[in-house]
């Protein structure tokens, strides 16, 4: 991503720039979100993805930056300026969804519109709407000792929307929920997404809910943002290891010239890889597991990229097997059992490794450091 | 030899190993036989009441005026005790769980005072400050007009001070046991510190308050020592059920004094064991 600031910020609900300092860790995250968009923010464990929700939530305060909301300020340290979590307009999903264990479900969605100065009937009919909407009007009187996952997640939102938040956070919505349900439950909160008119954050470390759910995301690593855009982008251009295994490609960052990139290898010496894609400069090239084929000899006669490797690890993958490779660069290919079993396949035996030109991708690199890519030449 | 034993009849318990071997456990002699020692020692004095009751004149003595009035006062004083206790005591337990401030381990160790402090000794202080001579005392005496040393509102002073520690530190502790995300929840929604205390906090740690009321009450109606000393023994006024078994026994009137002891304990348990049915069942 060339452009931090992709959206201008008139326009966006929320423009926050979210910095936190905690004990060693700095968030430091730019975020502009706009009314009825979803932005899903995407990171491995500890980098800082729900200490950025906190943050918007108001349930932590910021060391820095600031966070707007239709144009109001609700955090702003460099201006003393703080609104409390009940004073923002702003709607949370948690992970574990905490119903009030003593209230039924009808009277966990009732309690954001009384809170809101709505009296108990009024909320109590809003309610059942709500409830009615996510699907659960026959179960408004039960605890939510009693509600399965799947249930509990949907009077959750329902109880979020309640309040008519202009801003919606969920923490990873579908992370408590067995596959089955988690499947179900991703459709229908793909559809009230694509309803709530407000701006919607959802945080999750598992790519395919934020490829389903959201329009746009942001990657974040470490507490800083290492790639944001279009989900078509980010599956084709992965720019650090963590986004390359998300999305599944194999990722090397070189300096190319023409149809060679020079990555660097494992052993330190430069490894050329012939490219389709004519490219000058810092870049990054990357293919399919499925694009990699595996060879007892070393392959004669086509423009490949071919190369010796070892076998260090074979996983089921799919319907395929995963074959973990290791050499002058690590690589992972995909292939069929039937040629698994025609090469004989086991950790530790050598084999020849050829990629098709045509069939990797180079990209530019940016200048941006932070990259935890394979080394440069 | 004999801690290890304990430790592995202790770590197989938690464990838990199938019934079978369980039953097997054997259990050393040398726990055994403290251990029937101490429930024989906690349990005869019991027995002891109930076998040297004087049966025969048990309901004539039940229908005398003054037994009647002191279980009443009792009951009354230790209720008004416990509903002062929980008034207070629930916020200063939540400021002691949630809110970092300087000398809180200070405060803390204040509130558990009352606990180790001998009861007539606890007399003795609310004599000084409540006295009409004394701190607080003598300004409501002078300002009010009002006495608390040797009157009903004494007693329930009294009561008060001995037993409150008693439900600050079982709603203390439940309220550090509480998931403070459900706080955060709450605040979320639109709810302020005191509705969320009151709409969330409360009804969650709800038992707490409830065990932690319990075992005031119990406390606050077998008070003594600071009732005795701060209130007097007045009956009718200040004379509970423990000093009217203090007062019949002083008198020479054992099978009297058993009576007494025989209604309170009666009574409490009831109550108690009732109470604890009900919140076991709807909890």
């Amino acid at each position: 991503m060339t452009a931090v600031h992709p959206v201008p910020a008139a326009g966006s609900a929320l423009d926050a720039h979210v910095v936190v300092d905690r004990g060693g860790f700095r968030l430091d995250l730019r975020l502009r979100i706009d009314a009825g968009e979803v932005v899903g923010l995407l990171g491995p464990n500890g980098a800082g993805k729900t200490t950025a929700l906190r943050a918007l939530a108001g349930l932590q305060p910021l060391t820095g930056g600031h966070i707007t909301l239709d144009g109001r300020d609700l955090d702003r340290p460099d201006r003393r300026l703080w609104t409390p979590a009940e004073h923002r307009p702003i709607g949370v999903v948690f992970q574990e969804y905490l119903l009030f264990p003593h209230l039924t479900a009808l009277d966990n969605v009732a309690f954001g519109p009384r809170r809101h100065g709505v009296d108990r009937r009024t909320a109590r009919s809003q309610a059942v709407e709500w409830l009615a909407r996510v699907g659960l009007a026959d179960h408004a009187r039960a605890k939510p000792r009693h509600l399965s996952g799947g249930q509990a997640q949907r009077v959750a939102l329902a109880r979020a929307l309640a309040v008519d938040p202009r801003l919606l956070l969920l923490d990873e919505p579908l992370a408590a929920l067995d596959a089955r349900t988690r499947l179900d439950t991703r459709a229908e909160l793909h559809r009230h997404l694509t309803d709530h008119p407000g701006a919607t954050l959802l945080v999750t470390h598992d790519p395919l809910d934020a490829l389903v759910l959201a329009d746009r995301l942001v990657i974040i690593e470490d507490g800083e943002v290492v790639q944001e855009g279009d989900a078509a982008t980010i599956t084709a251009q992965p720019r650090t290891d963590y986004v390359a295994r998300l999305v599944g490609l194999n990722l090397y960052r070189g300096t190319a010239d023409g149809h060679t990139v020079q990555v660097g290898g494992r052993t330190g010496d430069p490894f050329a890889f012939a490219v389709a894609d004519p490219l000058h400069g810092d870049a990054f090239v990357a293919f399919p597991p499925s694009a990699v084929a595996l060879h007892p000899q070393q392959p004669l006669g086509s423009p490949r990229n071919t190369w010796p490797a070892t076998i260090t690890g074979l996983q089921r993958h799919g319907d395929n097997l995963r074959v973990q490779l290791d050499g002058p660069i690590g690589v992972a290919a995909d292939i069929t059992p039937a040629a698994a079993v025609h090469l004989h396949l086991a950790p530790g035996q050598p084999v020849w490794v050829a990629v098709k030109a045509a069939e990797t991708r180079a990209y530019p690199a940016d200048a941006r450091p932070a990259t935890r890519t394979a080394p440069e030449t | 030899m004999v801690d290890v034993d304990e430790q592995d009849a202790a770590g197989r318990r938690r464990t838990a190993v199938p019934p079978r071997r369980r039953r097997v456990q054997r259990v050393p002699a040398a726990l055994l036989l403290p251990a029937a020692l101490g429930l024989g020692f906690l349990v005869l004095p019991l027995a002891g009441l109930v076998i040297r009751a004087p049966w025969a004149t048990l309901p004539q003595r039940l229908t005398e005026p003054g037994v009647f009035t002191a279980l009443r006062l009792s009951l009354q004083t230790a209720t008004f005790a416990t509903v002062a206790c929980v008034v207070v005591g629930v916020p200063l337990a939540w400021l002691l769980a949630r809110v970092e401030f300087p000398g809180r381990r200070l405060v803390r160790a204040l509130v558990t005072v009352p606990l180790v402090l001998p009861p007539v000794v606890g007399g003795v202080a609310l004599l000084l400050v409540f006295g009409r001579r004394g701190i607080v005392g003598g300004w409501l005496y002078a300002t009010f007009g009002v006495s608390l040393p040797f009157t009903t509102v004494g007693v329930v002073v009294a009561e008060a001070f001995v037993a409150m520690p008693f439900l600050v530190i079982a709603v203390e502790g439940a309220l550090r046991g509480a998931d403070t995300r459900y706080e955060e929840a709450a605040a979320t929604l639109g709810a302020g510190r005191w509705t969320t205390f009151t709409h969330v906090t409360v009804p969650l740690v709800a038992p707490g308050i409830a065990a932690g009321a319990v075992l005031c009450w119990a406390r606050a109606l077998g008070e003594f020592g600071a009732t005795i000393t701060f209130a007097g023994n007045y009956p009718g006024i200040t004379q509970t059920m423990p000093l009217a078994v203090y007062q019949t026994i002083e008198g020479g009137d054992l099978p009297g004094a058993v009576v007494l002891s025989l209604i309170l304990l009666v009574v409490s348990v009831t109550i108690l064991a009732a109470l604890r049915d009900k919140w076991i069942s709807s909890a």
